[in-house]
């Protein structure tokens, strides 16, 4: 784990100081809304349906025990008692008023985090693999790199106002647990001929054009990273549309200029950039690298894990979902999942928070992670151990055991919270995962990934969803369509959509539809359903939602 | 009142707790639909919007929304001022919780 030098502190302590004296200019009367609004966004704090929302930066999905704890201080003090995990890693706080926000700000600056540039037209919450540092198959752990993108883009004075916002991800294996190419800048670290470097992916992203990255650099080399990256967002600055918010992010500069002329431009300006980099950055990365040096792991015998998993059904079943093989022998990464049947997907309690924060601590080398399907990782845990941690999470309602199956769904906010939205999320989710566990077939069903978006922006990441589901407003009504064949792994794919969408209360009953119509028409039970839909096409599928007979079929 | 003229109320989110507020017929604010005035006049909504907008001090995005005239005030046309009035469906929070105590604390009077 990264912690703040000197310099990051006072930097932080500075802002907070300048947004608290705005905020009391603000409710003194001396700003108005008009001069105030761009000075809290750079803040990250947004006025929402029914509230102020503070959207709080998690760089790389990475916490302790000791900022898990004020998060759940935050979410006590000043909110609700609870807090939501996004899909960029981030948490939100749905009700805070806002003249406790500097508060707010100051709480977390204590624990060295703040929330500056998770919104507004700059470079974001750089995102990366929630197994970083205990994947089997990385080539190294990605987050010094990205905490070093975090530092160099943190206020950089070039890139405070982008035709547009500005995501970058960084992965280090082949397999793509991070959603890459659907970022306006992915990276992947690779190996070429013995020297480690980057693949450069450019012009992903959903929102109302879903784009999947193109490969803009097949090999970068590791010490050009930043000048590299300043050439990507200085051509983008140049040349990126300001004229139409709907056509000002990177995928459709890149979309519209092609890739071939936005590679030529880049590559021009490159060579101005490296030349200014005088070797400081790679001096800072081997500095941050120090810093996320591997925990000592131990050696322990995991016979206590084994004999748990034969005594016990259900810890057999939850481990087989939520334990993921870990690079050291004899250890475990658990994702906990947050999103138990009927739950809000993403959400947790401040007590939540503090008993992953203490099984974090005592269990998992202090390291915790969020990922961006919501849910939460304790990324090394000594399979010894992990009965133990099953026990502690069934205490608190923790332990679903449903990651990578259907119940496990990503919905962004929605309606019941977002002013963007044009229909809600949240309670589509609620009844899908409610159905699945009255029908209780999810584990028959395995690996479905379903995603809910309650407008066109995207923020549940509905395009890469095997099942994706959009919610619009259709003259006055919400309607949600649906769309199949999305894939957010290494394959990268956007869904198709099935035909007219479904009323609110027709939503639930269409999914259930299109599973059972998977079950019916899957070779056998290692086929996932988006093996199925991609072997077969959309026909049965679409009989299956439309099709009167089907209907009638389903409702015996 | 013109004919065509759907019935408005002026509604805006509150400065300091992001609440949703309504503007009263006495140049007021109220936590409640059912308090708010109901604007039937095109030019007058035109005038009392300005008149609502004029006290930026309190609020945050003044608009004329839709509603529709019910029992017990008006009713909101469109589902997200029917949950901006309530509150989220996930949770018992915001207005649905607020307006509850509100209801008790008037039958207390």
């Amino acid at each position: 784990m990264y912690h703040y030098n000197d310099f990051d502190a006072a930097f932080v302590a500075e802002r907070n100081r300048q947004f608290r004296a705005q905020v009391e200019r603000r409710i003194d009367g001396s700003l108005t809304e008009d001069e105030f609004k761009p000075l809290r966004l750079m803040n990250g704090l947004y006025l929402q349906l029914h509230a102020y929302m503070l959207r709080v930066a998690i760089p790389y999905g990475s916490l302790d025990a000791a900022k898990l704890r004020q998060l759940a201080y935050l979410a006590e003090r000043f909110d609700k008692g609870y807090g939501h995990f996004t899909t960029r890693t981030n948490i939100q706080y749905n009700w805070p008023t806002l003249s406790d926000v500097p508060d707010m700000l100051d709480a977390l600056a204590e624990v060295e985090m703040h929330a500056i540039q998770t919104s507004g037209n700059t470079i974001r919450n750089v995102t990366s693999d929630h197994f970083a540092g205990a994947a089997a198959d990385e080539i190294e752990d990605p987050r010094p790199v990205a905490e070093l993108i975090r530092q160099w883009s943190t206020d950089h004075p070039e890139f405070q106002f982008l035709p547009r916002k500005f995501k970058i991800a960084v992965i280090a294996s082949d397999t793509d647990r991070a959603v890459m190419k659907s970022h306006d800048v992915g990276l992947r670290i690779v190996e070429h001929d013995g020297e480690r470097g980057f693949e450069v992916w450019i012009g992903g992203g959903m929102g109302r054009t879903p784009m999947v990255a193109k490969r803009l650099r097949d090999f970068l080399p590791r010490a050009d990273l930043l000048p590299y990256l300043e050439a990507i967002l200085a051509t983008y600055n140049r040349i990126g549309r300001r004229d139409n918010k709907y056509k000002a992010r990177v995928k459709i500069t890149v979309h519209e200029n092609g890739l071939d002329e936005i590679r030529a431009q880049v590559e021009d300006e490159f060579p101005r950039r490296r030349a200014v980099f005088g070797g400081e950055d790679q001096a800072l990365l081997a500095e941050i690298t120090g810093a996320f040096a591997p925990p000592a792991f131990k050696t322990s015998d995991p016979a206590p894990y084994f004999a748990a998993r034969d005594a016990d059904p259900v810890f057999r079943a939850w481990s087989d979902t939520n334990v993921t093989p870990h690079r050291a022998p004899g250890y475990g990464s658990v994702t906990i999942s947050l999103k138990a049947h009927g739950a809000t997907p993403g959400d947790a309690s401040a007590d939540q928070m503090r008993l992953v924060a203490d099984l974090g601590e005592t269990y998992g080398h202090n390291d915790i992670r969020v990922t961006h399907a919501q849910n939460l990782v304790l990324p090394h845990v000594p399979l010894a151990d992990i009965p133990a941690v099953h026990a502690a999470l069934k205490t608190l309602g923790l332990a679903t055991g449903n990651i990578g199956l259907a119940s496990d769904i990503i919905a962004c906010p929605g309606m019941d919270y977002c002013a963007l939205a044009t229909a809600r999320s949240i309670p589509v989710a609620q009844g899908i995962a409610t159905r699945l566990e009255e029908l209780k077939i999810e584990h028959e069903v395995g690996h479905l990934q379903i995603k809910i978006s309650g407008c066109i922006n995207a923020c549940g990441h509905h395009h890469v969803g095997h099942i994706g589901i959009l919610g619009l407003d259709r003259a006055g009504v919400e309607n949600y369509q649906i769309t199949l064949g999305g894939d957010p792994s290494e394959t990268t794919a956007i869904g198709t959509r099935t035909g007219p969408g479904f009323a609110y209360d027709e939503i639930v009953p269409a999914i259930e539809r299109l599973i059972f119509a998977y079950l019916g028409l899957r070779q056998s039970e290692e086929e996932t359903f988006l093996e199925a839909f991609n072997r077969i096409g959309m026909a049965p599928f679409k009989a299956a939602l439309y099709d009167a007979e089907a209907r009638a079929y389903a409702a015996e | 009142m013109s004919r065509d003229f759907t019935p408005k109320v002026i509604t805006a989110n509150a400065l300091i707790e992001g609440d949703v507020i309504y503007f009263t017929a006495d140049n007021g604010w109220t936590r409640h639909l059912c308090e708010a005035e109901v604007l039937t006049d095109e030019a007058d909504a035109d005038l009392r919007l300005l008149q609502a907008q004029a006290q930026p001090h309190l609020t945050v995005g003044v608009y004329l929304a839709d509603v529709a005239p019910g029992a017990t005030g008006p009713e909101p046309t469109h589902f997200r001022e029917d949950f901006r009035r309530k509150g989220p469906s996930n949770l018992f929070h915001g207005k649905q919780a607020d307006g509850l105590a509100h209801v008790q604390a008037r039958a207390g009077d």
